[in-house]
């Protein structure tokens, strides 16, 4: 290809080539540079500050760990667990609804349903975070639409609660799911579900022998992201429950804006380094189950 | 026997096909209930006010409320510029990379997921302890200076700064989605060829091919803008979605009805672009086979 490129060229081949090369790097160079310095400052300055505490009195920093251990103990601690407990549940949840739904849309013959879910799906995976939560609040929050007409509070019932933040949650890790799953279940050949069945397979059998095998990395990479997704949302979370549930995100904003204790500044900082940490090893393990689900698609 | 048990298995199997809709109706129906409801309810909360009856009251008072119309302003000019500065640093990056500079591929990829495994209330966090520096090291240089610019409260560019890096993994998908469609190589040496200087053939040649991509990647990063929270209100500043939060306190319904409104002309507009992608697919999938 390069060949026939330069050959046809009428000038020398050396010197457009490696002006080529040159203005290749010289469009890269500004998206590398703006990222250095709007992303790599705040996150070495996060890096930074994560290890560092200043004295009050002297004004004097030094390096520590003290920051990374405060953020893992009391109420750090506390809604450490409960954001990863409210985003592996509503992940799991999230998970099967969205495998039933995508594997309802990719068998049905109507193609039009199919494009339908699959938009609305891309829309609403991406973009709810306060009108979301403001929606919810309208239909099951304390004075909200079903909780009068139902008399859902005499039973019990509570939004601002782990399992109603749940219930929101899901409204866009249902649809990420149908989006991530929908490929792999597009990669399932009928012929696989044909040889199974000539082989005297019943359709439990397809699915625990031949179909879970073959999906079994995408499921786990679609789990892998919602928990990702989900442990990531602040902005619902924020608008509806306030600080009635312990997640770690409200927790980096108190900590931020002195809500708590002033000075807890660092620790937010370190707060927030767990929380890249644990979105570090979601990619981690979504990347390569992504790659080897690929395999089955080609 | 062997030849018995197909013929034995293919019956059922025939049957199977038809027993499973059903299933897959209340599957359908029960997503379509919970999807729909809580936007429908939205709807019912914003015009059935306990003790007022039926009265439209919260839509009509949208446009006269303190803030509103400030507020989207500032979202939308601040949308508008993100669009550009990423579309400017994406679009020469990714027809470059396709043309010379595949070796930097990898890096450029990894690059626009980061934003990915850093949250953004952590990525917040970050920004907030650089905007510290200013007053606290730098008040005595040129470059405080700068640091105040950044946050002009009419106009943040340092919101700007963090949109853009928040939109990149968006971006850089539908770019590649697009770029991945048409033959970038050939159209730029045909376009040399006919005499085009570099930014000619990319304007006049690439762009246009690129049409689909680009207004792909323009609406999502206008949506993204239109609905962010997190960093805004972490940094104090007010554009729509945390104007939103603001007036909640004391409007209920009228914060509900703008959800309502932002989060069905959000849907609407994005999936009119999903229906122009729609229809622009057959010619790309005939034009590669």
């Amino acid at each position: 290809m390069t060949a026939t490129a330069t050959s046809a060229d009428v000038v020398p081949a050396a010197s457009p080539k490696r002006r080529r090369r040159t203005t290749g790097w010289l469009a890269v160079v500004p998206l590398l540079v703006f990222v250095a310095i709007a992303f790599g400052v705040p996150a070495l300055a996060m890096l930074n500050g994560a290890f560092t505490v200043k004295d009050p009195a002297t004004g004097a920093t030094s390096y520590t760990t003290a920051n990374l251990t405060a953020s893992l103990q009391g109420a750090y601690r506390t809604a450490l667990i409960g954001s990863v407990k409210l985003s592996a549940v509503s992940a799991a949840i999230g998970a099967l609804f969205g495998l039933l739904i995508a594997q309802a849309v990719v068998t049905s013959r109507f193609h039009a349903l199919r494009a339908a879910v699959l938009t609305a799906s891309g829309v609403l995976a991406n973009f709810g975070g306060v009108p979301l939560a403001f929606a919810f609040v309208a239909t099951l929050g304390n004075a909200g639409v079903l909780t009068r007409h139902f008399g859902l509070a005499d039973k019990g019932w509570n939004l601002y609660s782990f399992w109603g933040l749940t219930l929101v949650y899901l409204y866009f890790l249902i649809p990420l799911m149908v989006l991530t799953i929908t490929p792999a279940l597009d990669g399932l050949r009928a012929q696989w579900r044909e040889a199974a069945q000539n082989n005297g397979a019943t359709a439990v059998q397809y699915w625990r022998h031949v179909a879970l095998p073959v999906l079994a990395p995408s499921l786990l990479g679609g789990l892998v992201l919602l928990f990702g997704s989900a442990f990531a949302a602040y902005a619902t979370a924020a608008a509806m429950v306030g600080s009635a549930v312990p997640l770690v995100t409200l927790q980096i904003s108190d900590a931020i804006s002195g809500n708590v204790l002033v000075g807890q500044q660092n620790v937010a900082l370190a707060l927030s380094l767990d929380m890249v940490l644990v979105a570090g090893l979601v990619m981690a393990v979504y990347l390569p189950l992504q790659r080897r689900s690929a395999r089955w698609l080609a | 026997m062997a030849r018995l048990n197909p013929s034995i298995r293919l019956s059922p199997s025939l049957r199977l096909k038809p027993s499973i809709r059903p299933w897959r109706g209340v599957i359908l129906a029960f997503a379509a209930l919970y999807f729909v409801v809580p936007l429908a309810a939205s709807v019912v909360f914003t015009v059935d006010v306990p003790g007022q009856g039926l009265t439209a009251d919260a839509y009509t008072e949208i446009l006269g409320t303190e803030g509103f119309l400030s507020s989207l302003r500032l979202s939308l000019e601040l949308a508008a510029v993100t669009i550009a500065v990423v579309l400017l640093l994406m679009v020469p990056a990714m027809v470059a990379l396709r043309l010379s500079a595949p070796g930097l591929r990898p890096v450029v990829e990894v690059i626009c997921s980061l934003p990915l495994v850093v949250p953004p209330i952590a990525f917040v966090a970050g920004i907030g302890t650089v905007l510290q520096w200013g007053p606290e090291y730098l008040s005595t240089t040129p470059l405080f200076q700068t640091f105040v610019a950044l946050q002009n409260p009419t106009f943040p560019v340092v919101l700007v700064l963090a949109y853009v890096v928040m939109a990149l993994p968006f971006v850089y998908r539908a770019l590649d989605a697009g770029l991945r469609s048409i033959d970038v190589r050939t159209l730029v040496e045909a376009a040399r060829s006919c005499g085009a200087s570099w930014p000619q053939a990319l304007v006049r040649a690439v762009l246009p091919n690129l049409r689909g991509a680009l207004l792909n990647a323009a609406f999502l990063t206008l949506a993204l803008v239109l609905g962010e929270f997190t960093v805004a209100q972490l940094l104090g500043f007010q554009p729509f979605a945390v104007w939103i939060v603001t007036v909640s306190g004391s409007q209920a319904q009228l914060s509900v009805a703008v959800s309502v409104l932002s989060l069905l002309v959000t849907w609407a507009l994005l999936l009119a672009l999903a229906a122009f992608g729609d229809r622009r697919a057959p010619s790309r999938t005939a034009s590669q086979g």
